[in-house]
């Protein structure tokens, strides 16, 4: 089956095709995964909602900062008069069994971008796009809302690629590392994970950072989905085709005429 | 149908029945391996599964970690449940009385005041206790490694499992072999260069530095030797699982 990026360009079709089966079913499988690390992720904080500095940190220490939240456990100073449920259990089973789903799909697409070129042709910026002012050209048309040019119906400007290959090659191997970095039985065989990042309390601090970059990124992926027309976006992620007289993504070929 | 669609069901065919094989195949290693878990049951059994195994190939033959005397850290108590009488009539005692109870699969059951293990061996370690809640902090812990113990008491071949048991009602865990034979788990009866204090489990605690705190149990008073965990508590491996937590806690 022909991925969408080996069709040439001119190619007429009656519904345009988007996006291939691997990107949508791997896209939403790390949504899936997401969704469950960021929930749980929020349920395993508010049992600790201080966070350190270094290799140790408890609450006789001083904390680098805290969220004035209330606890899961009554053993955190939090200012509340009461003790949320505790709900580590199941949220450290999932949050493990998500991480464990986030990284099967992860190699799954990492491979796919090798092997298909995808990576190459779609997310790795183009020549001309390699400059200082190509960013700031596009940032400028974003702030202005200066309607899509022509060169941009077929791919994805420099600023959705420069955001994807930061959260594919950075935020998630980043959110991996630190994530092992604090578990006990992989830092006893391999201290540098650890070590290198400051501690295990930084790693900790890190991982609620990187949290914070990857929602900004939801956020901001789904503002842009939105304003860009929802249900053409999602059915282009979903189905994987656009009625011809539909706006359609920057990415793909496509038959059909300029932006209405 | 079109010949791309019939190619498409046979490649997703063939690939779903080369996966179902694989992971057949898969779990019968898994499991002469001793890579299975015993909470693998359920929907998060995959993923503990997945975890357990893949630490135990990367972790199993590795040391801990350790750290110099000038990283050890303000302490912090995690909480325990109300300690019934009888520790505090040991307590009283000095805990001279206390005995640690070594049964099931050993030639030689053994019934241990912490006198006998000071005799046995003495080892330190300064090493890092991390809650799963968040928090952690270093300590210099001195005991007997629970490996010459489970020796001196001549633990049988077939042992697969060591459960444990304290002193505070309805909680126990358990350790597989690697772990309980592993150089850094130690049965703890000092501190930071004096005795435990109450707090942190005094006059004994079982400490695993691999893995996460609650499996630290404070207040030892029995460990055992089993091929099988079925018939203690729900054959989950320990109490952890019963409450929602993971049996094993490397992660």
């Amino acid at each position: 089956m022909p991925t969408a990026t080996e069709i040439p360009r001119e190619t007429e079709r009656s519904s345009t095709f988007r996006h291939s089966f691997l990107v949508r079913i791997t896209h939403w499988l790390t949504f899936l995964a997401f969704l469950a690390l960021l929930v749980t992720g929020i349920e395993i904080l508010i049992s600790h909602p201080r966070f350190y500095w270094g290799e140790t940190g408890n609450v006789n220490t001083p904390p680098l900062f805290t969220f004035h939240i209330p606890s899961s456990r009554s053993s955190v100073p939090t200012g509340y008069g009461y003790v949320l449920p505790d709900q580590n259990g199941w949220s450290r089973y999932l949050h493990f069994e998500a991480a464990w789903l986030l990284v099967f799909t992860g190699l799954v697409y990492l491979i796919y971008l090798f092997a298909s070129g995808h990576l190459r042709r779609n997310l790795f910026p183009t020549r001309e796009q390699r400059s200082f002012r190509a960013y700031t050209t596009r940032f400028a048309n974003y702030f202005r809302r200066t309607p899509t040019g022509a060169n941009e119906l077929h791919r994805y400007n420099v600023l959705q690629r420069s955001s994807y290959l930061v959260v594919i090659f950075i935020l998630f191997p980043l959110m991996i590392w630190t994530g092992l970095a604090m578990s006990p039985a992989f830092t006893a065989a391999f201290p540098a994970t650890s070590s290198l990042l400051g501690g295990r309390q930084s790693a900790r601090t890190i991982h609620l950072f990187l949290t914070f970059a990857l929602v900004l990124f939801l956020i901001v992926h789904v503002t842009m989905v939105a304003l860009n027309g929802f249900r053409a976006r999602m059915r282009a992620m979903t189905l994987g085709t656009l009625k011809p007289d539909e706006p359609h993504d920057p990415l793909e070929p496509t038959t059909t005429k300029e932006r209405p | 149908m079109n010949a791309l669609t019939r190619r498409k069901l046979l490649t997703t065919g063939a690939a779903a029945v080369a996966g179902a094989a694989g992971l057949a195949t898969a779990a019968r290693l898994a499991e002469k391996y001793g890579l299975i878990p015993p909470d693998h049951g359920g929907i998060y059994g995959p993923g503990e599964t997945l975890t357990y195994a893949c630490q135990r190939i990367l972790t199993s033959h590795r040391p801990m970690r350790e750290f110099p005397r000038s990283m050890i850290s303000t302490p912090f108590v995690s909480p325990y449940g109300k300690l019934p009488a009888a520790y505090h009539a040991s307590r009283a005692h000095n805990f001279t009385d206390w005995r640690l109870t070594v049964d099931g699969l050993v030639t030689h059951p053994l019934s241990l005041s912490i006198a006998d293990l000071r005799a046995l061996a003495v080892r330190s370690q300064i090493t890092e206790i991390a809650c799963e809640e968040g928090w952690s902090y270093i300590a210099e812990w001195i005991g007997t490694p629970l490996s010459l113990v489970l020796r001196e008491a001549g633990i049988k071949p077939e042992a697969r499992f060591v459960p444990y048991f304290c002193i505070e009602d309805g909680l126990w865990d358990s350790l597989d072999m690697t772990e309980a034979n592993h150089p850094g788990t130690l049965l703890t009866w000092g501190m930071n260069g004096g005795d435990i204090p109450v707090d942190y489990g005094a006059p004994l605690r079982l400490r695993v530095p691999r893995q996460i705190g609650y499996k630290s149990l404070k207040f030892l008073t029995r460990i055992t030797a089993t091929d099988s965990l079925k018939h203690f508590g729900k054959g989950l491996g320990s109490s952890s699982p019963e409450y929602g937590y993971a049996w094993y806690a490397g992660i």
